[in-house]
C-alpha cells in the first residue's frame, strides 16, 4: 500500500510540471504585467527608468526560458516564489487561505453526499413513483441553475429577508459563516450525485447477485444494506472524488460572491492585479488538491472491492 | 393420480403466467413433484421453463405476474400466502440454484459471508456459529480447503467453485424442494458432470426433491425420474425418463429428440443433412401439436380469460 501511494505521488510531478508550463507560458504572452498596470495607475507619463528598475527587481528583464528555468529550479527545491504585491513568499500568501477553502469544498461534499445519496437511493427503490419524479426533477434542476444566482437568493433570502444567517464573510470556527456558501457549492454536486446514485441502485439491484440475495429470503431492506449498498458505492465513488477534486477550482465564483478568503477569491484577486507568482501558486494548490483527492478514491477502492489489487 | 402414491411435495395446478397483462405466456401447466423425486421440464429457450420455475420461488420480475392457476407446496397454498410468508419458504425450504455462477454472487463479500447469511436469517444464528456452519457447508459440497476458501472472494473461484458454493448455499437449511435451473449450462463440460453428481449425491442423502430445468437432455436422462417436456407455454408431454426416451408420445418431443447431437454419427459417414420437415412452419400457422425446429420466443397470444 505504501509503495502504492509513493509511486502515485512521484507520478503527480509530470502533472504538475505540466501544468506550471501552461500557467506560465500563459502569462507571458497575455498582455499587461504586474508593473505596467502599476504605472498607469493615476499617472499618464510613462516612468521608464522606474519600471526598468522594477522589472530589474522582479527578474523580469530575463528572456522567458531563463525565467521558467529559475521558477522550476525554485519549486523543485519548495520555493514558489515571491508575490509581486506584497513581496512576501507566496506560500506565505496561500497558507492563511488553504483552509477555509478545504473546509468550504468538504462542507459542501459532505452536504451533497448526506443529502444526494439517500435521495437517489429513496428514488430507485421507488422507480416511476411520485417521490421518484419529483427527486429527479430537483436534481435536474439543481444541475443546471447557476450557481453564482443561486448563491444570490440564498443571501437574498436567507440574510437579507429572514435574517438567520450572516450573508458574508468568514470567521475560524464559524458554522453560520459557511452555511449559506456551502449550500450554494454543494447544489450542483448533490444534484448529480442523486442522479448517479438513483443509475447505480437501479443498475445494482437488476444484478443476478441480488435475485439470488432474494432466493435466500433476504428481506428488501436487508438486501439492500448487505449487498447491494457497497456495490453501488463502487459505482459513485468516482462521482464523488471527481466532485471533491473540482471543488476548489467551482468555488472560485461562490468565493468571491460570500467574500469568502479561500484559494478561489486570491485566484480572482491575483489575476486581476497580474500578481503571476501567486496565480500559479494558486493554480498548483488547485491541481494538487485534484491529484491528492484522486489518489485517495483509487485507495478507497482498493479498500472496498477485493477484485482491485494496490501495490 | 392414485392413492398409493404419497402426497406431493410441490403441485402446479393450471398455473398460468403473462407479461404485462397482455401476452399469456404460460397457458396453465400441472405438474406434480414427489418428495425425494428429481422431475426435469424440458423445453427450448423461451418455452417457460425457467420461468415456471421462478413462480414457484414468488421471483417473477415485472413484466411478469402469475395471472391464474395454483401452487400448492406441502399443502400451502403459496399464492395465498403473504409476501412476508413467502420469504420465510425461500432459502429455507425451498431454494434455487442459477445458471450463472459468475454473476449470482455479491463479488464484494466473503464466500463464507455469503453462505453463513442463510444460518443468520433463517437459523437465527450469531454470524460466528454461523460462519463455522457455512465452512461446514463447503466442506459438504466437497469444496477443497473449505476453510480457505470461506475467506475467500467470488471472482477468485473458478466456474465449477462458484456453482458448488451456490448448491452449498441453497442446500444449507436443508430445503424440501431444490429448484436448479439449468445449473451446469455455463460450466465447463469436464465440470459438468462433478456439479450433477453432488447435486443428485447430496439431495438423496437429504431426501430433497429436485425441479431440474434443462434443455440439455443428456442432463435430464441422466438425473430425472420424470419429465415434463414444455413448448411454448404448455406442458406437451410427461413421462417417466426411460419412457420418454423410448417412446416419446408428442410430436414435438420426437422433433426436441431428434435434434440431438448424436455422437459418433459424423464417424459414421452419416454426415447427412438436419432433419428435413415437409412443409415450412411459419409462427402464426403453425397449431398446438406441430412438430417444431425453429419457435420465436414466446408466443404472442391474447390474454383471453
Amino acid at each position: 500500500m505504501l509503495h502504492f501511494i509513493l509511486r502515485r505521488m512521484l507520478q503527480m510531478i509530470p502533472t504538475m510540471l505540466a501544468v506550471v508550463l501552461i500557467v506560465f507560458v500563459i502569462f507571458s504572452v497575455v498582455p499587461g504585467s504586474f508593473i505596467s498596470g502599476l504605472m498607469s495607475e493615476g499617472r499618464n507619463a510613462t516612468n521608464i527608468q522606474a519600471m526598468q528598475h522594477l522589472n530589474a527587481q522582479f527578474g523580469l528583464d530575463q528572456p522567458v526560458p531563463v525565467r521558467l528555468w529559475n521558477y522550476v529550479t525554485g519549486l523543485l527545491q519548495g520555493d514558489l516564489g515571491i508575490s509581486y504585491r506584497t513581496r512576501e513568499p507566496v506560500w506565505n500568501v496561500i497558507e492563511p487561505r488553504l483552509w477555509p477553502s478545504i473546509k468550504l469544498a468538504l462542507m459542501a461534499m459532505g452536504l451533497a453526499a448526506v443529502v444526494g445519496i439517500p435521495l437517489g437511493f429513496m428514488a430507485a427503490l421507488r422507480p416511476g413513483s411520485i417521490f421518484d419524479s419529483a427527486t429527479m426533477v430537483v436534481a435536474v434542476s439543481g444541475l443546471s441553475l447557476p450557481e453564482f444566482w443561486f448563491g444570490l437568493l440564498l443571501m437574498y433570502v436567507f440574510a437579507l429577508q429572514l435574517g438567520w444567517l450572516p450573508s458574508f464573510g468568514y470567521q475560524p470556527g464559524s458554522l453560520q459563516h459557511i452555511i449559506l456558501p456551502a449550500i450554494a457549492l454543494g447544489v450542483s454536486p448533490m444534484a448529480l450525485l442523486a442522479r448517479t446514485t438513483r443509475a447505480g441502485v437501479l443498475d445494482v439491484m437488476n444484478a443476478d447477485f441480488v435475485r439470488t440475495g432474494r432466493a435466500k429470503g433476504l428481506s428488501e431492506p436487508r438486501l439492500v444494506k448487505a449487498h447491494v449498498a457497497r456495490n453501488v458505492l463502487v459505482l459513485i465513488l468516482t462521482t464523488m472524488g471527481l466532485q471533491i477534486g473540482a471543488m476548489m477550482g467551482q468555488a472560485i465564483v461562490i468565493e468571491k460572491l460570500f467574500s469568502w478568503p479561500g484559494i478561489g477569491s486570491l485566484l480572482v484577486d491575483s489575476v486581476a492585479t497580474r500578481d503571476i507568482p501567486v496565480v500559479q501558486g494558486a493554480v498548483l494548490v488547485i491541481v494538487v488538491w485534484f491529484l491528492v483527492i484522486n489518489m485517495l478514491v483509487d485507495i478507497a477502492y482498493a479498500v472496498i472491492d477485493p477484485r482491485i489489487k494496490v501495490g | 393420480m392414485s392413492d398409493h402414491l404419497p402426497d406431493p411435495i410441490l403441485s402446479v395446478r393450471d398455473l398460468r403466467i403473462c407479461a404485462a397483462r397482455q401476452h399469456q405466456i404460460l397457458h396453465g401447466v400441472s405438474f406434480d413433484i414427489l418428495p425425494g423425486e428429481t422431475y426435469g421440464l424440458v423445453g427450448e429457450s423461451g418455452s417457460g421453463k425457467s420461468v415456471t420455475g421462478l413462480a414457484v420461488l414468488g421471483l417473477l420480475k415485472r413484466p411478469l405476474a402469475v395471472n391464474g392457476g395454483a401452487l400448492y407446496f406441502k399443502d400451502r397454498e403459496l399464492l395465498k400466502l403473504s409476501a412476508r410468508e413467502r420469504r420465510r419458504l425461500r432459502g429455507d425450504r425451498m431454494a434455487m440454484v442459477f445458471q450463472e455462477p459468475m454473476t449470482a454472487l455479491n463479488p464484494l463479500a466473503t464466500i463464507g459471508r455469503q453462505i453463513a447469511e442463510m444460518f443468520v436469517i433463517h437459523r437465527g444464528m450469531g454470524w460466528t456459529q454461523a460462519r463455522a456452519k457455512a465452512v461446514e457447508a463447503l466442506e459438504n459440497v466437497r469444496v477443497p480447503a473449505p476453510e480457505e476458501r470461506a475467506r475467500a472472494y467470488p471472482h477468485q473461484l473458478s466456474g465449477g467453485m462458484r456453482q458448488r458454493v451456490m448448491i452449498a448455499m441453497a442446500l444449507a437449511c436443508r430445503p424440501d424442494l431444490l429448484i436448479a435451473d439449468e445449473p451446469t449450462t455455463a460450466l465447463d463440460v469436464t465440470v459438468q458432470a462433478g456439479v450433477l453428481e453432488l447435486i443428485a449425491d447430496l439431495c438423496r442423502a437429504e431426501g430433497t426433491a429436485v425441479l431440474l430445468v434443462s434443455h440439455d437432455l443428456g442432463v435430464i436422462a441422466n438425473m430425472c425420474q420424470r419429465v415434463g417436456v414444455m413448448d411454448r407455454g404448455r406442458l406437451v408431454e410427461e413421462q417417466d425418463t426411460r419412457a420418454l426416451f423410448e417412446n416419446p408420445l408428442h410430436p414435438y418431443t420426437r422433433g426436441l429428440l431428434a435434434a440431438r447431437p448424436r455422437l459418433g454419427s459424423r464417424i459414421a459417414g452419416q454426415r447427412g443433412r438436419l432433419t428435413e420437415l415437409d412443409q415450412v412452419v411459419t409462427a402464426s400457422d403453425r397449431g398446438r401439436d406441430a412438430p417444431t425446429l425453429v419457435t420465436p420466443r414466446g408466443p404472442r397470444e391474447e390474454v383471453t380469460a
